[in-house]
């Protein structure tokens, strides 16, 4: 696995490279709202799969750390008048909390029932944000104020672009130390067999707790950065069917893949601008697609091109086999 | 990596291609361009109801101008798009009318959240916007580029006042849901109540998934109130009708539009019966009078609407009705696109006759209706709607 650091090294300054470029290429402000909307999806994707991909441990709560980091933002800045920084900051510290706090009573739980605990914790959320007009706007939502930065304040798209992209490149480098990492290893063997895991001598309450609490700050880092690119935030950022969208993108970029979790944020965000032309069969594309994939991608779309790119490496030198295995990983959940 | 890469490579090489197609637009002759009308409707999803309609009127309307010429002597343009009801998705699709579609009027928002989120966006670009949102908040406080045509809840909360006033009423019990729809006319009956001499004695809050509302209304019966006011719809409108003929049949009971549909008067199955209701005219378009202004618009709505559709509009339609024809006439008065004049004669719109009323705008006012239009007071009897006079 080290011997991957540095090609893994040289993918992080690719895609730093590749997201400088696009405000240059971008013809206009809408495909930097696009590109934003795409980050802010992969950043909270990348760290669910460390949570489902690596560890094995299905949540459908994880747009309600998304909502939580976005209001502590809205909240704290246009209500108390906090600089959006420690906004940002104080969001994480809370859905840090709320993670460990759950982590702790939780992810005892396993399969199905971890499932319907972070979804019954996502609902909770989502009802708050509802109920409390005064604090939250309720369903009408509230606005947010621009993102400033030692007092300079920042602007537009491009700012929320910005923003979105650095968090984007932290992510990656962040999630991929940490794979390679002897937690990564741990988790990995979690994510197999708890049993064997904890026969190895693995902690297996505290690495699930960490990486909860990682995949939580994650998510509501990406909701506060999102907060500040719209201006405006309303509870459907909460809400359920949003936590089914990231574990969609998950599962269709590839669990267990950095790449994956950026490819499948991307597809899904971009696939209903794409087929926005085709009004009311839109609904009908977007499944075929997503079912067509899962069809011939089942391992998602990392993953099955990676092994039958590895598949065609080989078949050209027929007498050294790669070493690296070629399996794709599946959750337990 | 490489599939990644991959897809960094298709989305550059598409961000060229769009790069070049724009340059090839902004060579064509501008004066001949069609006038650009973008829009977002919540089409699917759980606010369905409203933007249903009021897609297919934009569609019928803007196809039919066509047929006649146009405006201006310039062709109509609809780009429009399916927000659902998410405010995340009206901010992409505004983005996407603005920069890339380039239009120059946009019209939308079918749920009020919709409107509040692309607003920062509108007033950035200063572009005119025409929400189709109830709530007050859409244009209050003013904003320079903001507009609704809509109807509030304050001005059906305002016309059931003065009805109750004129029967000799003067204590009001209020009992509503808690979705944001009921949340916004609870709190306007509760705040008009005062500056209308009315004292609210019971304010009853039942919860959107609740099947039975009996609780509430034996708290109302004891706060002994002269009529009660029913903030609400769909199936929660129905059960509160049906408790209330149980409970406290003895006492009128008003609602605002929120169940302003006939699926409504066949749900509750004659307990309906009595009920007087704040409607948009259009639903009793052939019961008033024929010296009534917007008789004519309305018949003429529903008959283009029912050929086209087989259906009979849902009142909602008919705010981005209003909605075009004003941004038109605004343009034919400004004598073209140009945002900011288009802008200002929007503001000047004066005695425009609409389907939700007669409208007359100005910089204090960007909504311009009055509620003795845009709301008419029905009774249900014998399930249908009939005008109180």
């Amino acid at each position: 696995m080290t011997s991957d650091t540095p090609r893994q090294l040289i993918a992080c300054a690719v895609l730093a490279t590749a997201l400088a470029l696009l405000p240059i290429v971008a013809p206009n402000p809408y495909y930097l709202d696009l590109a934003t909307k795409a980050c802010l999806a992969a950043v909270v994707c990348i760290g669910l799969n460390l949570l489902s991909g690596y560890a094995g441990q299905l949540s459908l709560g994880h747009a309600a750390f998304f909502g939580v980091g976005a209001y502590a933002s809205a909240i704290l800045c246009a209500k108390v008048g906090i600089t959006p920084v420690v906004a940002m900051l104080a969001g994480c510290l809370i859905s840090a909390g709320i993670a460990y706090v759950m982590a702790r009573t939780v992810l005892r739980l396993k399969g199905h029932y971890l499932a319907m605990a972070t979804l019954a914790f996502g609902v909770i959320i989502s009802i708050v944000l509802n109920r409390e007009v005064a604090l939250t706007g309720g369903p009408d939502g509230m606005s947010v104020p621009r993102f400033n930065l030692f007092g300079y304040r920042t602007t537009g798209v491009w700012a929320g672009y910005g923003l979105a992209a650095v968090a984007l490149v932290l992510a990656v480098r962040t999630a991929i130390v940490f794979v390679n990492s002897r937690v990564g290893r741990a988790l990995r063997a979690i994510g197999d067999s708890e049993v064997a895991a904890e026969g190895l001598g693995i902690d297996i309450a505290r690495y699930k707790t960490g990486v909860f609490v990682i995949s939580a700050v994650f998510a509501s880092v990406a909701g506060s950065i999102f907060a500040h690119a719209d201006r405006f935030v309303s509870p459907a950022e909460a809400g359920f069917m949003r936590s089914v969208e990231f574990v969609a993108m998950i599962v269709i970029g590839g669990l267990g893949s950095v790449a994956g979790s950026i490819v499948g944020a991307t597809l899904l965000t971009l696939l209903p601008q794409l087929l926005a032309g085709f009004d009311h069969y839109r609904h009908f594309l977007t499944g075929l697609i997503l079912i067509l994939i899962m069809i011939f991608m089942p391992a998602g779309i990392v993953p099955t091109l990676l092994a039958s790119g590895r598949a065609l490496h080989d078949r050209y030198r027929p007498f050294g086999r790669s070493a690296r295995s070629v399996t794709g990983r599946t959750s337990e959940g | 990596m490489r599939s990644f890469l991959k897809n960094i490579g298709t989305s550059v090489l598409a961000a060229t291609l769009a790069a070049g197609g724009l340059l090839a637009a902004t060579g064509a002759s501008a004066q001949q361009r069609p006038i650009r009308i973008g829009a977002f409707t919540a089409t699917t999803g759980g606010a369905s109801f409203l933007g249903d309609p009021q897609e297919k009127t934009l569609r019928l309307y803007v196809d039919k101008i066509n047929k006649a010429g146009g405006v201006l002597g310039r062709k109509l343009e609809l780009f429009i798009y399916d927000s659902a009801g998410d405010a995340r998705q009206a901010v992409t699709y505004t983005r996407r009318l603005i920069e890339d579609n380039e239009v120059d009027i946009i019209i939308g928002g079918s749920a009020t959240g919709e409107s509040m989120a692309v607003i920062p966006i509108v007033e950035e670009a200063q572009i005119p916007f025409i929400s189709l949102s109830g709530g007050n908040v859409v244009v209050e406080p003013v904003r320079k580029w903001v507009f609704k045509t809509p109807g509030s809840d304050r001005m059906a909360v305002s016309k059931i006042y003065t009805d109750m006033k004129a029967r000799g009423f003067s204590k009001a019990a209020v009992i509503s849901g808690d979705g944001g729809f009921d949340k916004s006319c609870q709190k306007e009956a509760v705040t008009v109540a005062k500056t209308m001499g009315i004292a609210i004695v019971a304010d009853e809050v039942y919860a959107q998934a609740d099947t039975d509302m009996t609780p509430q209304f034996t708290r109302i019966a004891g706060a002994k109130p002269d009529a009660i006011v029913g903030c609400g719809f769909g199936l929660g409108g129905v059960i509160t009708v049906r408790n209330h003929r149980q409970i406290t049949p003895q006492i009128p009971l008003y609602f605002t539009h929120g169940v302003g549909s006939q699926q409504f008067v066949e749900g509750a199955r004659g307990a309906a019966e009595n009920v007087r209701i704040t409607v948009s005219p259009l639903l009793v378009a052939e019961q008033l009078d024929d010296s009534d202004p917007q008789k004519k618009t309305l018949l003429e709505y529903t008959k283009e609407y029912q050929e086209k559709f087989g259906e009979k509009p849902a009142a909602f339609g008919g705010f981005s009705y209003d909605a075009l024809h004003i941004a038109l006439a605004a343009m034919q008065r400004a004598g073209g696109t140009d945002k900011a004049k288009v802008r200002d004669e929007i503001e000047r719109t004066k005695n425009f006759i609409g389907i939700d009323g007669i409208f007359n705008m100005s910089p204090t006012d960007h909504m311009g209706l009055d509620f003795n239009t845009a709301f008419r007071l029905t009774e249900i009897k014998n399930n249908g709607w009939h005008l109180v006079k």
